[in-house]
């Protein structure tokens, strides 16, 4: 009775976070643009959605932003957090105050704050925001889930590690990227991914930040302003099976790296 | 060295994290020819009644949020841990999507001529308005926000050590007991944090708003934006109810750690 009840609340949580997805999806098929009627089966808006200038080159540059940010973030963040992971205590809890405050900040008031910021400047030196505001908005609000996924692999590693390389023969330098950057790197890389991910679907700060340069999530939000257009169900279905398609494989990953593990231990 | 190589990042963030709030508070207290004046903060009170609206469906949808995913995690945390992993992904998935999207497909759902009311229609009722209601509103809140609450909360249920469980039962709690005693204050950090993350988005959200709410249920994040790309162009009065917007969150997010003696957070 009990078990019934569980997988029958599982299901209505189920049914509430996917049916919106789902429709989306039934109704990128649809003949014509009503969305409540299935009137016909076809393809068309998605050979319209490939054909569509605007959208591609936002996704482009979408790309191009969340590779570019994510990259510097994670160099910036994991050189910080070398640094940090050795201070003493109270210019450490200083420095994680701030790096809190993007995380905690709401993201309309970072995105105002960094508008701001490049109109007060550059409107003096005669620049508009654009590419690089974009940029270095998103580095700013990537940095910080670097940091924190990397300070704690300092705190787990064997502080007597970096000593025993030194002894061993390595200088300072070799001894960090023989010991220390090996044990770090998995913080480094799960940082890494989490930026990557955050300014791919960023839109509040971006739209603040970005001028007249259009990444994705923008244009999207321009065309619901506007009419209904099945295109974005189109696109709602691609992106969608890209999501489960990365979800899935990352999960058959971890699985056989944990089989692994076990095997070997 | 190792001092020297978190450098870049410090000054990274002075330059744009913490001098662009002082440009939020530099900017609240100046008019546009950058003499210093109290009127924009004064001019905030006109909107006290979007402040009120805001704070009022964020608070909703964050009870709403707790109410639908406490249960859901006990459920998931009892699953047999072999397949635990892949009902969280299951439940976390849509959130991959962007929030835009999945914000439009409710859209299409609720709209006079969307699926649902098509399903009333069946039964020769309606249509019903539920588009740009305050109800749609609340409702995009929870969509958008409950992996939030659900991600925080797991993290701390499962991590409850099932031997304190047995223990109440072994000293003669009954199932309401065992939950009331142990489950819940050893719970209290991830609803704690789990609020957080869904509060601090939901009162500051302008899309959702804007979305499902039409025109007649602005919030202070429609106020904000309004101020700075929109129509009535005027960045000072933005900045000053984007300090008065950070001033409540900390009241509030101050008011609530009063109950939460835990220093331990759990982000994400």
């Amino acid at each position: 009775m009990k078990k019934c009840l569980s997988k029958l609340y599982l299901a209505l949580v189920m049914l509430f976070l996917y049916a919106p997805i789902f429709v989306l999806i039934v109704f990128s098929f649809n003949t014509t643009k009503s969305r409540s009627v299935m009137s016909g089966f076809t393809f068309d808006w998605y050979v319209k959605l490939f054909h569509n200038e605007l959208i591609l080159s936002s996704l482009w540059n979408t790309i191009i932003v969340a590779v570019i940010a994510s990259l510097g973030a994670t160099i910036l963040g994991a050189a910080a957090a070398v640094g940090i992971s050795g201070m003493k205590r109270l210019p450490k809890t200083i420095v994680m105050q701030g790096t809190n405050i993007p995380i905690m900040n709401p993201e309309i008031v970072t995105g105002v704050s960094l508008m701001l910021l490049f109109v007060f400047f550059m409107a003096r030196m005669n620049l508009e925001m654009g590419f690089v505001t974009l940029i270095i908005a998103h580095i700013t609000f990537d940095v910080p889930y670097v940091i924190l996924n990397v300070i704690p692999r300092f705190r787990q590693m064997d502080p007597n590690l970096y000593e025993a390389a030194q002894d061993l023969g390595c200088n300072g330098v070799s001894a960090f990227f023989k010991v220390v950057l090996p044990e770090i790197m998995p913080g480094i890389i799960s940082g890494f991914l989490m930026s990557f991910t955050f300014s791919l679907d960023d839109f509040v700060v971006s739209y603040f930040t970005s001028g007249t340069t259009q990444t994705l999530p923008i244009t999207i939000y321009s065309m619901t302003r506007r009419k209904v257009s099945p295109e974005i169900n189109a696109l709602s279905t691609i992106i969608f099976l890209v999501v489960v398609a990365v979800l899935v494989i990352n999960n058959v990953i971890e699985r056989r790296n944990l089989r692994k593990r076990g095997v070997v231990r | 060295m190792k001092k020297l190589i978190s450098t870049p990042y410090l000054l990274w963030m002075a330059v744009f994290i913490i001098v662009p709030l002082i440009m939020v508070a530099y900017f609240a207290v100046t008019t546009a020819d950058g003499a210093f004046t109290f009127d924009n903060l004064a001019a905030v009170s006109q909107y006290a009644n979007i402040f009120v609206r805001s704070i009022y469906l964020a608070a909703i949808a964050t009870v709403i949020c707790l109410v639908i995913a406490y249960p859901l995690v006990m459920i998931l945390a009892r699953i047999d841990v072999s397949f635990q992993s892949t009902v969280l992904m299951i439940v976390m998935l849509p959130m991959w999507m962007n929030f835009l999207l999945r914000t439009y497909a409710w859209m299409t759902l609720l709209g006079n001529n969307g699926l649902i009311n098509m399903l009333f229609g069946l039964f020769g009722l309606g249509p019903f308005r539920m588009l740009n209601t305050q109800g749609a509103v609340v409702l995009g809140m929870v969509y958008n926000y409950l992996p939030f609450m659900i991600l925080p909360l797991y993290n701390v249920i499962v991590k409850i050590d099932k031997s304190v469980i047995d223990a109440a039962h072994d000293l003669g709690c009954n199932n309401a007991g065992t939950f009331v005693k142990v489950i819940l204050p050893l719970s209290v950090p991830g609803v704690m944090s789990g609020i957080t993350m869904v509060f601090v988005p939901a009162i500051s959200t302008f899309i959702i708003s804007r979305m499902l709410g039409g025109g007649s249920n602005l919030l202070i994040g429609d106020l904000i934006e309004m101020q700075f790309l929109g129509n009535s162009y005027n960045p000072n009065l933005g900045a000053a109810i984007s300090l008065v917007l950070m001033v409540i969150i900390l009241l509030i997010m101050t008011l609530l750690n009063q109950f939460d003696d835990d220093e331990d957070r759990v982000l994400m």
